[in-house]
């Protein structure tokens, strides 16, 4: 988007960006920061849309609060920013409403598990026929880097100014637990895996979760040490991808290795499957 | 596929009532969650939408079940859920949602005695200003107070109809009495049933703006997947649906939000008039108690005292000018309502100190009874 408007700037045609007729290029400049990952993980969900070739026009993307959540306002589709932590509710009811849309939940690790958890567990549960990739920065960064249920153990943030006496999520293990359908996880450096991945949450009927690790260097990064490249640098030699690995060994810890890969891709009957076969029978 | 109007006579709880009122109001979406007193509307849709076409979900949560009708919406779908006081206290979040992206839906609270968890099995009418208050900012509300069986059946299909005009959440405060008591309700002919449905945009997407508004200050409103690429926000937002984090923009997205409402009171404000021409006493209630006042005013005026009853209908927004019009000629008003004074600060901020207001009021759990209420207006009048 920059070069667009260098270009304007110059007198010269503003040139296409391939993904520009799914961004609502009247809202660019965006919020994000410099070297946050959420646009790298944006635009791999951007391009997994158009690969999928499914209806855009039946396409909608819902989001929650926080800098994740800011991704319905950019896409150029029918989307939702909602309140914290409800927008997989409320896709379930978008859904539900009418089974015909494709409906991707895109927000961040504090919307859709400390605050939002609860909905997340459920929706899996029921095999609600959602995409759900949830931006994993470690921390609440728009409110400044406080520690989520995803911060590190140990790691500090502005309410952990010691240390974060917690532990984590292992996201993987709790979407398996729940009944998910399909389970992957990579980093933003892994967008070509990442893409493939969210196509086939999207072509997939059932509840698919990916979690995506990105780097919030303003807000996470800069109290632990770790600058933009340096974050970039761990998801480079800290990783391994291992696809179908056990969800119960994918705790991220990058002073040994973190686990990435696609770790369950299963069928079973959809929430809207299921409805009609049990409530009502032809 | 089943008639999703029951024409016909029955025997009824009002909560059942209810039920039947939003299919027959084409209410195909339910989003739930069980609590008392309100669980049979729940479950009275779970077994009837599936029939219908509709679907019914347990969500896991109140807070989810009202954000799933918000969703279901935006789906296209006349969507409802029901809930009691603690339910209605999680669900606020999510009511301010639907006020501030002008989403059409219908709550119903079938009112029990708290605060807290309260008496779960037991009726009051104490959540009268959390409806008007409850979500954080200021915004105006629809709430209807059915006092009966038979009119919650038809003041459900009356909430939709207003929800779908004024793209908005309207609220049903009934109670545990009148949620619990069977009475007979009598179900018109699915032609009888007048239907309002929010209104489609026309013309050129590209250049359709979700929260430009019409004559009646309402703006069309589109469904996903209709071509619109429409984007829908709890931030302020411009007519477009961007959010603008501006005074101005503040401004011009409140005047929209509370003129549609205010500026359409008298399409809003039900009231019900019972012998008010020559009243010096105006009794002022709503829902069961209005029941208890009709009778006090009865009693009243066979000892020859000269009672009327204002009964609302229309809680939210306030009928103001009735209550300022009534203060200039009548000796005063008593507010008769299950809550130790809401309603009556209303009546009495409009009354203005020209007559003075009384309340005959309730900590909750029970019905007042008549015989209160003509104590009071022995006592004061």
């Amino acid at each position: 988007m920059a070069t667009a408007s260098a270009a304007k700037a110059a007198h010269l045609p503003a040139p296409d960006h391939p993904l520009d007729d799914l961004v609502r290029t009247d809202r660019i400049p965006h919020i994000w920061c410099p070297g946050c990952g959420i646009g790298t993980a944006f635009s791999a969900c951007l391009k997994a849309l158009k690969a999928s070739e499914i209806d855009l026009k039946k396409a909608c993307m819902v989001s929650g609060i926080g800098c994740s959540g800011r991704a319905a306002g950019y896409v150029k589709l029918d989307s939702f920013h909602t309140t914290h932590g409800r927008a997989i509710p409320f896709a379930t009811g978008l859904k539900l409403g009418n089974p015909d849309l494709n409906v991707i939940v895109f927000s961040g690790d504090g919307d859709l598990f400390a605050i939002g958890g609860n909905h997340f567990i459920h929706a899996a549960r029921r095999n609600m026929d959602l995409t759900v990739v949830c931006v994993n920065n470690l921390n609440y960064g728009m409110t400044g880097g406080q520690a989520a249920a995803t911060t590190p153990f140990g790691a500090k943030t502005t309410t952990t100014p010691v240390g974060n006496p917690d532990a984590p999520f292992n996201l993987p293990l709790m979407a398996w637990a729940s009944g998910a359908t399909y389970v992957a996880r990579w980093t933003i450096l892994h967008t070509r895996e990442l893409t493939e991945s969210i196509k086939k949450a999207i072509l997939k009927n059932g509840f698919s979760f990916i979690e995506v690790l990105a780097p919030c260097p303003i807000n996470y990064g800069r109290r632990n040490r770790e600058k933009a490249m340096d974050t970039l640098k761990l998801y480079q030699d800290r990783t391994l991808i291992r696809n179908n690995a056990d969800p119960s060994d994918l705790d991220i810890d990058f002073s040994s290795r973190v686990v990435l890969g696609e770790f369950v891709d299963t069928q079973r009957a959809t929430c809207i499957e299921n409805y009609d076969r049990t409530c009502r029978p032809q | 596929m089943k008639p999703a109007v029951l024409t016909g006579e029955y025997y009824m709880t009002g909560d059942v009532a209810c039920a039947e009122g939003a299919l027959a109001a084409g209410c195909r979406f339910f989003g739930g969650y069980p609590i008392t007193p309100a669980t049979e509307v729940a479950e009275h849709m779970s077994a009837r939408l599936p029939d219908v076409g509709g679907t019914f979900i347990q969500m896991e949560d109140e807070i989810a079940a009202m954000a799933s009708i918000l969703g279901a919406s935006w789906a296209g779908q006349k969507s409802m859920t029901s809930t009691s006081g603690p339910g209605f206290s999680l669900m606020m979040e999510n009511i301010g949602l639907g006020v501030c992206t002008e989403t059409p839906c219908v709550v119903v609270n079938v009112q029990r005695a708290g605060p807290s968890t309260g008496l779960p099995t037991m009726g009051a009418q104490a959540d009268m200003m959390q409806a008007r208050w409850g979500s954080h900012g200021h915004y105006e509300i629809i709430a209807l107070a059915p006092c009966s069986a038979q009119e919650i059946f038809y003041q459900t299909i009356t909430a939709f109809n207003l929800s779908e005009r004024y793209r908005t959440p309207v609220l049903i405060m009934t109670d545990e009495i009148i949620g619990h008591m069977s009475e007979k309700v009598v179900i018109p002919k699915a032609d009888a049933i007048t239907h309002v449905t929010r209104t489609k945009p026309k013309g050129r997407k590209d250049r359709f703006k979700l929260f430009a508004p019409d004559k009646n200050g309402v703006a069309p409103m589109p469904a996903a997947g209709d071509g619109y690429q429409i984007h829908v926000t709890g931030l302020t937002h411009d007519e477009k649906g961007y959010p603008v984090m501006t005074v101005d923009t503040q401004k011009e997205m409140m005047d929209r939000l509370t003129g549609k409402i205010l500026n359409n009171r008298d399409d809003i404000i039900i009231t019900e008039a019972h012998q008010l021409d020559d009243a010096e006493i105006v009794l002022v209630s709503y829902g069961i108690s209005a029941r208890t006042s009709l009778a006090a005013m009865h009693q009243a005026r066979a000892m020859g005292m000269k009672v009327g009853l204002l009964r609302l209908i229309t809680v939210w927004p306030f009928a103001e000018d009735q209550i300022r019009e009534l203060a200039d000629r009548v000796k005063g008003f008593v507010t008769v309502e299950i809550n130790l004074g809401q309603i009556h600060l209303e009546v009495t901020r409009c009354a203005a100190g020209k007559a003075p207001c009384h309340l005959v009021g309730h900590a909750g759990g029970a019905i007042i009874s008549p015989e209160q209420v003509i104590d009071v207006l022995k006592e004061k009048f």
